[in-house]
């Protein structure tokens, strides 16, 4: 699965997208690229879209009608499921629901995605060695009393964004999506993911980021969408904004709601 | 002693003594010890109270003749609640799969054409079940217990109510191949249900179908976003669970070269209690095939022993509750890390 990051403009680009449960519009022509090594923000309150929208990308949900391209290619949403776009080179790690609570840490890293033996059965052996290299080197984990074998419930909130983070990471994936990553952890912790978006970007990758606080959208991201009731209101560059000016913005699209 | 609790609840909970740590993991990896250690318990005790029966061979090769069928149907029943549903249809597969093979061999001869047919009836319900849970999306307790009543509704239509004598099997090589007694005693069905044992711990713990199941299970949320197909899974399941329970039929019908219509009534309960005294969670994500194998065992030898210690028979029901009352309680108690550390800080201090 080795790609070259070089020879598409964007690695991920929606035309007209709409998605619809029953009557509601919960994404109503929605248009918008991430660029080759662009860290995209993507911005709205609740209800707005933002997780309709990456349900989409991720093959979670199909939509009602609309392309989609990877790589500038364009995708049929034939047969659209969670392990074609992790075949593209799309992963994602969301605030919470990436990991399961009972499973042991090395059957999270790779399910979905099992080594098999010659008779079809999971590696077991070779899972945990990888598992085990990727806990020491990439996440970091040292000395904590976690093993391959610690069931996720035994991990802190950071320690869990890490592995799902890690596992991104391994599988070599060409956009991340991280799904309000940050939530419900500490400060110290944030900075730890904070990191790791940058070096998202350093390695050549591109990242969908969703986050409510703004100070950490503003800190790491290239570009910012905003989504409102399902609709792209506004796309802005960093360099056209100020934190305090992206604040007020969205503070008058909130106002302009009640109103 | 004080603090020393509290050391211990500390360092497993947030990882600080990564010695207690490792300490109860491997005592807790073997998968279904404790439940091994109750069932040995169980005998000794039985040995005691009654020598005569316990001592001698006999009493354990009655035991390997019927505990086959409610066994391979728990084995079924682990992947199931592993996969955070549940199935209360197999009751009515084991009458309705006897059904099928007895009707074809007293009116047509035919045996292992009607093995199969009836391993098919098993699948055809189970895929039955996995679309309407998946497809229609009605919970599985719901639907099983609909199917359950109408198959066994059929079963008694179709047969009127009636049983089938069909003694003529014991002559034919297909009884000799399941109900066979290997040198006159030991029987041989329960080598089939060792071998299936095998096989399903196999398929839920190290295939990638098993741990899709135990991701299910866990959070179908987490399931689905990780890839996995959930509802062929389920479908996949149901298919197995249905297939399982007809062969569980088949080797009830063959030992006993009967068919009735009630036949498979009274396994819901028993069978239901094995899974859960062998350590399997209700509450899914996780299956433990070695606790439903020696539960099996538990449940099926406590009737014969309560018998031949010379209490009522009338006390069988009452004693498998408290088994499964002591052995769930026990397994929640294990399940919480901070409470298995003061267990182990007890024996720690008493060693």
């Amino acid at each position: 699965m080795t790609l070259d990051r070089n020879h598409y403009e964007c690695i991920v680009r929606l035309e007209n997208l709409q998605l619809n449960y029953g009557k509601v519009e919960a994404l109503k022509n929605i248009s918008f690229e991430v660029k080759n090594n662009e860290i995209v923000g993507l911005i709205g309150d609740n209800g707005a879209g933002k997780s309709s929208l990456i349900k989409v990308i991720t093959g979670v949900e199909k939509p009602t009608r609309g392309k989609l391209f990877v790589r500038d290619k364009e995708i049929s949403f034939k047969g659209h499921s969670v392990k074609k776009v992790h075949d593209l080179g799309i992963e994602t790690v969301y605030q919470t629901s990436s990991l399961g609570e009972k499973q042991s840490l090395w059957r999270n890293f790779f399910v979905g995605r099992q080594i098999k033996n010659r008779w079809g059965l999971i590696d077991v052996q070779k899972e945990k060695t990888i598992a085990q290299e990727m806990l020491l080197e990439k996440i970091g984990f040292r000395g904590v009393g976690i093993t391959v074998d610690s069931p996720i419930s035994e991990l802190s909130g950071g320690e869990r964004q890490g592995v799902a983070i890690g596992r991104a990471m391994y599988f070599d994936a060409d956009l991340i999506i991280l799904d309000e990553p940050t939530v419900a952890l500490s400060l110290k912790e944030v900075a730890k993911v904070l990191n790791f978006v940058r070096e998202i970007k350093d390695s050549g990758r591109s990242c969908i980021y969703i986050e409510h606080n703004m100070y950490h959208v503003y800190e790491v991201c290239d570009r910012f969408v905003i989504l409102d009731r399902g609709e792209v209101v506004n796309v802005i560059e960093k360099h056209e904004i100020s934190l305090n000016q992206l604040n007020e913005y969205l503070l008058s699209l909130s106002t302009k709601k009640s109103v | 002693m004080q603090s020393n609790d509290t050391n211990a609840i500390n360092g497993a909970g947030s990882g600080k003594d990564p010695e207690i740590r490792t300490h109860i993991g491997k005592w807790a990896r073997i998968e279904g010890l404790p439940i091994i250690l109750v069932f040995l318990g169980l005998i000794g005790l039985f040995m005691i109270a009654a020598p005569k029966t316990f001592l001698g061979y006999y009493i354990y090769m009655s035991f390997l003749s019927t505990i086959p069928p409610p066994l391979i149907l728990g084995l079924g029943l682990t992947l199931i609640i592993a996969g955070g549903e549940i199935d209360l249809s197999f009751p009515s597969i084991i009458a309705f799969a006897g059904f099928v093979f007895a009707y074809l061999f007293k009116n047509y001869q035919w045996t292992w054409a009607a093995f199969i047919l009836t391993i098919l009836a098993g699948i055809i319900i189970g895929l039955i079940n996995g679309l309407i849970i998946t497809k229609i999306g009605m919970p599985s307790i719901i639907a099983t217990l609909s199917t359950g009543f109408f198959w066994t509704g059929l079963t008694v239509v179709f047969s009127g109510g009636l049983s089938y004598n069909i003694a003529e099997l014991e002559k034919l090589n297909i009884y000799e191949f399941f109900v066979h007694r290997i040198g006159g005693i030991f029987p041989v069905q329960s080598l089939w249900a060792l071998g299936i044992a095998v096989i399903l711990w196999f398929v839920l713990n190290r295939s990638a179908f098993g741990e899709h199941i135990l991701f299910m299970g866990d959070n179908l949320q987490v399931a689905k976003v990780v890839g996995i197909n959930v509802d062929r899974t389920k479908i996949v399941l149901f298919v197995l669970m249905g297939a399982l329970s007809a062969f569980a039929g088949l080797l009830l019908t063959i030992e006993n070269t009967t068919f009735w219509a009630t036949q498979g009534s009274g396994f819901l309960l028993i069978v239901m209690a094995a899974v859960f005294i062998g350590g399997t969670s209700i509450f899914g994500g996780q299956g433990i095939i070695v606790g439903t194998f020696f539960g099996s065992f538990i449940v099926g030898s406590i009737e014969a022993g309560i018998v031949a210690t010379g209490i009522q028979g009338f006390y069988t029901r009452l004693v498998v509750g408290l088994v499964l009352l002591v052995a769930i309680s026990f397994h929640l108690f294990m399940e919480k890390p901070e409470k298995r550390a003061i267990l182990a800080n007890f024996f720690k201090f008493h060693r």
